[in-house]
C-alpha cells in the first residue's frame, strides 16, 4: 500500500520497542463485544489505474463540459476561472496544511485570509468580514441567529425572494432555538413586499436577498431604514457577489450584516460544495460575528505578521457560550475567491459584470421576442424569470437530448409560478449559444 | 550527528496585495463582448469594489510566496493531536477537478447527475460498513455542522415522542465543539469527569443522567487517544433513561475495520472525511462531517436523501420527520469525491492497516518518550498520545515553549493546551502515514529539547527563530483588533 511506509521490520521492531507480540495486542483493552466480528466489506482495493477508469466513467456521465449548455443558476453559477486560480490554490502549502492556530508557521494562509477578509469587506460594504462560513445557506442562519444575540429579540423576518433552499437552513437552524421564522411576500414586480413589516413591532432582523433568487435588484436601502426604525437589523445576503461590482453593495445601503454565498468568485459548481459562506457586518457587531477571524499584529521583533484573534467568541475558547460552534469553514474557497478577486482587480471585475448583465439582457431580449415575456418588471443582473409557452414542460425534456438545460423550472420552488422558469446568462454563454437556446426553444 | 530537517533558506518578503500594482492593470482575460451595453438605472449602480489592479505575474508571485510561508504535511510532519493530518493523495485532487464532477451543477434533473449520486450513494454504504452504523447523510460541511445535525436529530427524536429534554452530558475528554454544538439546541451541557485511568465510568454516567437529559455526547476514542471501555455500560444507563448516546467520531482513525460502533451501542455519530479519510484540511476548510445513524434514526437524517430507483438513483425529500436541510445543496460534493477515491484505493484490508499502524506509532512514541515528557495516563493509547509539561516547568520551560521550538527542529508542534484536564498539555497524533525513520527522528528532537529545557532554557523561550515571523503579540491583536486593511 503506497500511502502506508511500515515494512515489516518496521513493525516488528516497533512492536519489540512496546514489549507487544502483535498489532492486535495493541487493541486488546478495546472491549471483545465492541468489536468486529468480520472484515470490512468493502470493493477490493484498486490501483490508480483502474480507479482512473472508474471516476472517469461517472464523471463522463454527468451533464458538465462536454458541449452540454447549461442555463441555469439559482444560486450556484458557471463562470469561467482563469487557470492560474486552481494553479496557486492547489499549492501544497495551502492544501495541505491545517487551521493557522500556529502563526510562526502558518503566515501564509493568515496573510492571505487577512487580504480575502480586506476584499470581502470592500466588495460587500461593510468594515469586518470573518475567514468564511460553510455556504451561504449556514451563513444566512447564522446572521439571523447573530441578530437574535444583539437584539435580544426572538423573531426574524425573511423575504420569500431568498433563495429556497437557504430559507430551509434556516428554518433547520431555528427548529430547536424556539425563534420564530416570518416570511415577507413578493410583489408583483418579483422584489419582497415591505409591507408586513411596516405592521411588525418587535423583530431581531430583516434578511432580503439581493439580486433576489428571481434575479431581481431589491431596494435594499427602504428595508435597512425599515429595519432600523423598529431597532432590528437589515441583513443583505445574496447567491451571486459579482453584482456588486456594478450595483450597489448591501454596506453601502444601510445593510447592517451581509452574508451570502460566494462560490461564484473562482470556486467550481462542484454539484454544490464546497462553496464560500461569505460573512461581513459593521463595526459595532465585531464581537458578534460567528467564525473565525485574521487580525494583523506584529512578532515579538516588531516585523508584520498576522494571528488568528478575538478567539474569546469561538467555541473552543467560549465553550456552551461561544457565537457559533463553527470550527472547520471553507477557507480554501476563502483563498480561491481572494486570488480571483486579485486576478480580476477592481477594474476588470467591474467589466466582468456589466458583461454578465448585459449577456442576460440579451438572452431576456431573445427569449421576449420569441414568446417567452419576462414575468417581473424590476432590473435584474444574470438571472430572469421567463414565462414559457403551455407544453414547455416536454419541450425542456426534449432539449436536454440536445445537450441544453433551458432553465429552471419554478413551480417546485414556488407553485403559483407554474410555467414559470428561471434563466441565467453568465459570460460563459456566448450570444451564438443564447441564439441557438431561443432558435430551439421556439422550433 | 542526526540531521534535522528545520533549516533556514532564502524565502520573500511580500507586501499586501493592495500595496502592488497599477491601475489599469489585470490579470484576468477579459470574455469577448459580443452583446450590446445594457446600463442600468444609475440609481442602482455603485461604485464598484476598490481592488488593486495587478499583473498576471504579480499575483502568481504574491500567492507562491505567501504559500512558503506556510507549513504543511507536504513539507513535514504534522503530529496535531485530533487533527489526524495524514497524506492527502495527489490522485484525489485530480480526480475532484475532472470536469464532469467540478462542473457539475446541482439542481439538473437526476437523470443527469447520475455519476455524482451514484458516487454519494456508494460512500454512504462504505461509511455505514466502516463504522458500523446504518444509515449516513452526508450533508453537514465539517465537523462542527455534524454535531449540529446530530443534536437536531436528538432534539427531534425527543419531540417526536413528545418530550422536551434540556441537558446533555458531554466528558471532560470530549472535542472542544461539542458544547457549542448542544448549545445550539438550547441543550445545557452538564459536565462528566472522566475517572483517574482517563476513562469515563458507567457509574459516573448514572448519577447525572436523568429523564431530563437528552442523552450523552461521548468521543470514542477520547481526546485522551484512550478507547472508552465502559461504553456500552455507558450506553444501557443512557438508553434505560430514554436517552440517546451521540459519538464523536473525529478519532476513527484509530479503530476502522477494528471497532463497530453500532455494537458499541451508539445511537448517532459523525465521522470527519478530512481527517481519517484522508481529504485535504486545506488551511481550515472545506472538510465534511457525515452524520451515520442506527435504522431506527434514519426517518430523522437531513434531506434531501439519495434513493435507489428503477430509474436510477435520485434525491429524495420525502421524509416527513426528517430534520431538515443543513446544507444549500448535498454538503461538499468536492470533499466527498476524495474520500470516495481513498477508500477504494485502500480496501478493507488497507483501511485496518492504516488504523493499526497509526496506533503503532502513536503507542511507539508513548513508549518512547514517556521519560522524557510527563505522562499523565501511562496505559495502551490508540492513535494520539497526551503529555504534559510537569518535568519542564521546573526549568521555567512550559508547552508553548517546547512547541515553537519544535519549529526550528522542522516539526509542525502537536496540538497543545488540550485536553483541558491535563495541565500543559502536549497531544501527539503522529498519522500512519509517517514512516519510522521519521517517527525517530521526532522523538530525538522532542528529547534534544527536553535536553535543552534544562540546559539552555533560552533557546525554548526564544523559539522559533528559523520561521518567517517570531513570536506574535497576540494578545495585542485580540485588544486592539486589525481585521481588515
Amino acid at each position: 500500500m503506497r500511502y502506508l511506509p511500515h515494512t515489516g521490520e518496521d513493525v516488528a521492531s516497533m512492536l519489540r520497542a512496546l514489549g507487544a507480540r502483535t498489532l492486535e495486542a495493541l487493541f486488546e483493552n478495546i472491549p471483545r463485544e465492541c468489536r468486529r466480528e468480520t472484515a470490512l466489506r468493502l470493493p477490493e482495493a484498486l490501483t490508480e489505474w483502474e480507479l482512473d477508469d472508474h471516476m472517469a466513467r461517472l464523471a463522463g456521465s454527468m451533464a458538465a463540459g462536454g458541449g452540454w449548455e447549461v442555463f441555469v443558476g439559482a444560486g450556484c453559477y458557471e463562470h469561467h476561472i482563469p487557470a492560474l486560480v486552481p494553479a496557486l490554490v492547489g499549492r501544497s502549502e495551502f492544501v495541505t496544511s491545517y487551521t493557522p492556530y500556529q502563526p510562526e508557521v502558518s503566515q501564509g494562509t493568515l496573510q492571505a485570509i487577512y487580504e480575502y477578509q480586506t476584499l470581502v469587506t470592500r466588495l460587500l460594504g461593510m468594515d469586518v468580514a470573518n475567514a468564511s462560513m460553510y455556504d451561504g445557506a449556514s451563513a444566512l442562519a447564522e446572521a439571523l441567529l447573530m441578530a437574535v444575540r444583539i437584539t435580544g429579540k426572538k423573531k426574524v423576518v425573511v423575504s420569500r425572494l431568498v433563495h429556497p433552499l437557504h430559507r430551509q437552513v434556516v428554518r433547520t437552524y431555528f427548529s430547536p432555538t424556539g425563534g420564530e421564522v416570518v416570511e415577507l411576500p413578493l410583489l408583483e414586480d418579483g422584489t419582497t413586499d415591505p409591507g408586513p413589516l411596516e405592521e411588525m413591532d418587535t423583530f431581531a432582523a430583516v434578511a432580503v436577498q439581493s439580486p433576489n433568487f428571481m434575479g431581481c435588484v431589491e431596494d435594499l436601502g427602504g428595508f435597512a431604514a425599515l429595519a432600523h426604525e423598529k431597532e432590528a437589523l437589515c441583513i443583505g445576503s445574496f447567491t451571486e457577489p459579482l453584482a456588486y461590482g456594478l450595483f450597489k453593495s448591501p454596506g453601502s445601503l444601510g445593510a447592517d450584516i451581509a452574508c451570502g454565498e460566494g462560490q461564484s468568485l473562482g470556486v467550481p459548481m462542484s454539484f454544490g460544495g464546497p462553496g464560500l459562506g461569505m460573512f461581513a457586518c459593521k463595526a459595532p457587531h465585531m464581537r458578534s460575528l460567528p467564525g473565525r477571524l485574521v487580525g494583523k499584529t506584529v512578532d515579538r521583533e516588531g516585523r508584520q505578521g498576522f494571528v488568528l484573534t478575538l478567539a474569546t467568541r469561538e467555541q473552543h475558547i467560549r465553550r456552551e457560550k461561544a457565537t457559533s460552534n463553527i470550527c472547520t469553514n471553507n477557507s480554501l474557497c476563502a483563498l480561491a475567491a481572494a486570488v480571483y478577486m486579485a486576478a480580476l482587480g477592481g477594474t476588470g471585475f467591474r467589466e466582468l459584470a456589466r458583461l454578465n448583465r448585459d449577456k442576460a439582457e440579451y438572452l431576456k431580449a431573445r427569449l421576449e421576442a420569441a414568446g417567452c415575456p419576462t414575468r417581473f418588471r424590476a432590473p435584474t443582473f444574470n438571472e430572469f424569470v421567463a414565462r414559457c409557452p403551455e407544453g414547455f414542460e416536454k419541450k425542456h425534456r426534449d432539449l436536454l437530448g440536445r445537450k441544453i438545460v433551458a432553465g429552471l423550472r419554478l413551480e417546485p420552488y414556488y407553485p403559483e409560478l407554474s410555467g414559470h422558469y428561471l434563466f441565467c446568462a453568465t459570460e460563459t454563454k456566448s450570444r451564438e449559444s443564447m441564439d441557438l437556446l431561443v432558435s430551439e426553444m421556439a422550433s | 550527528m542526526t540531521e534535522f530537517s528545520g533549516t533556514s533558506g532564502l524565502i520573500h518578503s511580500e507586501p499586501l496585495l493592495w500595496e502592488k500594482g497599477r491601475p489599469g492593470r489585470s490579470a484576468f482575460s477579459l470574455p469577448r463582448r459580443d452583446v450590446d451595453f445594457s446600463p442600468p438605472d444609475e440609481g442602482l449602480v455603485g461604485k464598484g469594489p476598490e481592488f488593486p489592479d495587478l499583473s498576471e505575474l504579480e499575483v502568481v508571485r504574491h500567492y507562491t510566496r505567501l504559500s512558503q510561508w506556510n507549513f504543511a504535511v507536504d513539507t513535514g510532519m504534522y503530529p496535531l493531536g485530533s487533527c489526524t493530518m495524514k497524506y492527502n493523495p495527489k490522485l484525489h485532487e485530480k480526480y475532484a477537478a475532472l470536469q464532469g464532477l467540478s462542473g457539475a451543477h446541482p439542481l439538473l434533473p437526476g437523470s443527469l447527475s447520475q455519476g455524482a449520486l451514484c458516487l454519494m450513494h456508494t460512500l454512504e454504504r462504505f461509511l455505514a460498513e466502516i463504522t458500523g452504523m446504518d444509515a449516513v447523510s452526508l450533508q453537514p460541511a465539517a465537523g462542527a455542522q455534524g454535531e449540529l445535525a446530530g443534536m437536531l436529530l436528538i432534539h427531534a427524536y425527543h419531540k417526536r415522542k413528545g418530550e422536551q429534554r434540556t441537558k446533555i452530558l458531554i466528558p471532560d475528554t470530549a472535542h472542544g465543539t461539542n458544547p457549542a454544538s448542544a448549545a445550539l439546541c438550547r441543550y445545557r451541557p452538564v459536565a462528566i469527569r472522566s475517572g483517574e485511568n482517563g476513562i469515563l465510568s458507567a457509574r459516573a454516567v448514572e448519577g447525572l443522567m436523568d429523564e431530563e437529559t437528552a442523552g450523552i455526547m461521548v468521543t470514542n476514542p477520547n481526546t485522551l487517544g484512550l478507547f472508552e471501555e465502559e461504553i456500552r455500560q455507558i450506553a444501557a444507563v443512557v438508553h434505560s433513561r430514554g436517552g440517546l448516546v451521540y459519538c464523536d467520531g473525529a478519532n476513527l482513525n484509530a479503530v476502522m475495520g477494528m471497532v463497530d460502533m453500532g455494537r458499541c451501542a451508539v445511537d448517532v455519530l459523525h465521522c470527519n472525511l478530512h481527517k481519517t479519510f484522508s481529504t485535504p484540511h486545506g488551511g481550515g476548510g472545506p472538510g465534511a462531517g457525515p452524520l451515520c445513524v442506527q435504522k431506527e434514526l434514519a426517518p430523522f437524517l437531513p434531506v434531501p436523501r439519495v434513493v435507489e430507483t428503477p430509474d436510477g438513483y435520485a434525491l429524495s425529500e420525502d421524509f416527513p420527520l426528517s430534520v431538515g436541510r443543513v446544507h444549500a445543496f448535498y454538503g461538499n460534493f468536492g470533499v466527498l469525491v476524495r474520500a470516495y477515491a481513498y477508500i477504494l484505493t485502500m480496501g478493507a484490508k488497507g483501511l485496518k492497516k492504516a488504523s493499526q499502524m497509526a496506533v503503532l506509532n502513536a503507542n511507539y512514541i508513548k513508549e518512547r518518550l514517556k521519560g522524557t515528557f510527563h505522562l499523565p495516563y501511562d496505559r495502551p493509547c490508540m492513535h494520539e498520545c497526551v503529555f504534559s509539561d510537569k518535568f519542564q516547568r521546573v526549568h521555567k520551560v512550559t508547552t508553548l515553549d517546547m512547541a515553537k521550538r519544535l519549529m526550528d527542529y522542522g516539526f509542525h508542534p502537536p496540538t497543545i493546551y488540550f485536553p483541558l484536564i491535563v495541565h500543559g498539555a502536549l497531544m501527539v497524533e503522529p498519522t500512519e502515514t509517517e514512516s519510522k525513520e521519521q517517527i525517530d527522528l521526532f522523538v530525538e528532537a522532542c528529547k534534544a529539547i527536553a535536553a535543552e529545557a534544562h540546559q539552555e532554557p533560552e533557546l525554548l523561550w526564544e523559539a522559533p527563530r528559523r520561521c518567517k515571523v517570531r513570536r506574535m503579540e497576540e494578545a495585542a491583536a485580540a485588544r486592539h483588533p486589525c481585521l481588515s486593511g
